[in-house]
């Protein structure tokens, strides 16, 4: 029988299973944070949850948080400190993976949270990277989340805030980037991979529900089909307990 | 040891210059200094370059107010409500006036005041190598590392000195020995490169209570210009052990300065309309009450005993 679940929490566990046990997760807010929870409770109960303000944590906050630096995020946790001893264990690559999100991202996995229209005269200017920039280049590989639309999924971002794969091929170990770039990218239709020889994305899994046609029309980019394409696995009965214990008000149902 | 209370009025009147770089928000979104903000804006300072890894609306609120000429920062926005109306009027249209924006990310922003800090010219980092930042801020320079044979690039981040850190504390005493726990960002790195130093304590302590526990002092004393003692200083960012986040005053700033007009009501109203910050507090009344922290997480005592 399948369970009953949205699709944001269909994403939420998709993000979960991308962190193995032990592993040291750059998790930013709303929906990995909620992720990082979940692997927690179910098959990575020693992962370690870090926040770029300086904050390292055990077990995900109890309680409402709007920015990682409320009180929740900060009671009981392993170690707070400063911004430097975080980001500098992901820059001696020390930290295994971090989720970003993006206003669009590109076929490499490149990332655009700056400017659109350029930089002299931009059309919209975007707030920046934050840290995205940083964890995109240097954790040993990144997750990225996305809405899954036209305009976000496009050919080539005009601004690289963020690096993936860059233009492609080894393009990125040319550049110097000790990280290995995007792993996955998941979306409200689909999860995205790079595969073969030039690292661009693969349609990899489609979720339950939506079809190879309607996400071929959504993405920018003549998106190429991973060999070995199947269905997202939908979230086990063991993933939606994880999920409720979390989401205790029921904010992503 | 000299005493350093002072009023944030006269702290600001005569430690701050037009056209001066200055660290407000180095905590990333606790801690955030608004009081601070807002006697930037009712003393009418222009040119300043503010710098801030994650501003909140406090640098929005300086561009719109017609303070900044320029940001260095690596995220400018309003953490609760999104993009920064004032950020992009500025940056798009040049209302009030263009700002330049010197784009960082988080570490390498750290990095900068690092060196800052320390005296180091300049740091090489891998961080945003393929990255398109180095293009638009071009004090970033793409270079190859002469330690390594064969092609190796590094980013060189050049040192930032800021002339002035404005910085929120839990407890200060009247030295400007101050205490402050929980995560700090670049607190403590942007008050070491800067000149000036301006501590904000929600508290006023005896001197024994912060050498009781030097292990709390991010930033000593002696290098503090002057400490301004306000409550609630940081309102509506939180603070720990004092404030939880305001967070409806980030939304309702937002909806109130989707346009120009918006925004001239918005800053009379809560910053030009208002001589100080105690009028400010007065002016929340009750509703600054609910963000007031009442409960108790003590931490165990350190012993520092000698023998």
């Amino acid at each position: 029988m399948s369970l009953d679940y949205s699709t944001q929490e269909l994403m939420i566990i998709a993000s979960a299973r991308e962190i193995k046990d032990n592993e040291r997760i750059f998790v930013g807010m709303r929906l990995p944070i909620t992720a990082y929870g979940v692997a927690r409770l179910t098959h990575a109960p020693n992962a370690v949850g870090l926040f770029e303000s300086g904050i390292a944590r055990y077990e995900p906050a109890d309680g409402m948080l709007y920015t990682m630096c409320d009180a929740p995020n900060q009671l009981g946790a392993a170690w707070t400190c400063g911004l430097i001893q975080i980001m500098g264990m992901l820059s001696g690559g020390r930290v295994h993976a971090g989720f970003i999100g993006g206003a669009e991202i590109d076929k490499f996995g490149n990332i655009n949270t700056s400017y659109i229209g350029g930089i002299e005269n931009p059309k919209v200017k975007l707030p920046g990277s934050g840290g995205a920039a940083d964890i995109a280049a240097m954790s040993q590989r990144l997750i990225a989340i996305m809405n899954h639309e036209k305009h976000r999924l496009v050919e080539k971002v005009e601004f690289i805030t963020s690096p993936g794969f860059l233009d492609g091929g080894d393009a990125r170990k040319r550049a110097g980037l000790p990280g290995a770039g995007p792993s996955a990218v998941i979306t409200d239709r689909a999860i995205l991979r790079p595969h073969g020889p030039t690292n661009e994305l693969h349609l990899s899994t489609i979720h339950p529900g939506h079809s190879q046609a309607e996400i071929l029309e959504n993405t920018g980019w003549d998106l190429k089909i991973a060999p070995d394409l199947s269905e997202t696995p939908e979230p086990s009965s063991a993933e939606m307990d994880a999920l409720h214990q979390i989401d205790k008000d029921g904010y992503w149902r | 040891m000299q005493e350093k209370l002072m009023d944030l009025k006269e702290a600001v009147a005569s430690l701050v210059s037009d056209g001066d770089s200055i660290v407000l928000g180095a905590a990333l979104e606790n801690a955030i200094p608004f009081a601070a903000t807002h006697e930037l804006i009712r003393q009418g300072f222009t040119g300043l370059n503010m710098i801030a890894p994650i501003s909140d609306m406090s640098t929005d609120m300086l561009i719109g107010a017609g303070c900044c000429n320029e940001i260095t920062g690596a995220w400018v926005g309003n953490v609760s409500a999104g993009l920064g109306h004032n950020y992009r009027r500025a940056t798009e249209k040049g209302i009030p006036h263009r700002v330049k924006v010197n784009d960082y990310s988080n570490f390498t922003l750290g990095m900068a005041l690092f060196g800052g800090a320390y005296g180091l010219p300049y740091i090489a980092v891998k961080s945003l190598l393929g990255s398109d930042i180095p293009k638009s801020n071009p004090l970033l320079k793409v270079t190859d590392n002469p330690f390594t044979e064969g092609e190796d690039p590094v980013v060189l981040v050049p040192a930032l000195k800021p002339d002035v850190a404005f910085l929120s504390m839990q407890r200060a005493d009247r030295f400007g020995n101050a205490h402050y726990w929980g995560s700090y960002g670049l607190t403590q790195e942007s008050s070491i490169a800067a000149e000036k130093i301006i501590v904000l304590a929600d508290e006023i302590v005896e001197p024994e209570v912060i050498a009781s526990d030097p292990s709390r002092v991010v930033i000593p004393g002696f290098g503090v210009n002057a400490v301004c003692h306000i409550p609630a200083a940081c309102h509506p960012s939180p603070l720990i052990g004092c404030w939880t986040r305001d967070n409806e005053f980030f939304h309702e700033y937002h909806k109130l300065t989707r346009d120009p007009e918006g925004f001239e009501a918005w800053i009379k109203e809560w910053v030009l309309d208002i001589p100080d910050h105690a009028a400010y507090r007065a002016k929340l009344g009750e509703r600054l009450e609910q963000f007031r922290i009442r409960g108790k997480a003590l931490s165990a005592p350190a012993n520092y005993a000698v023998e």
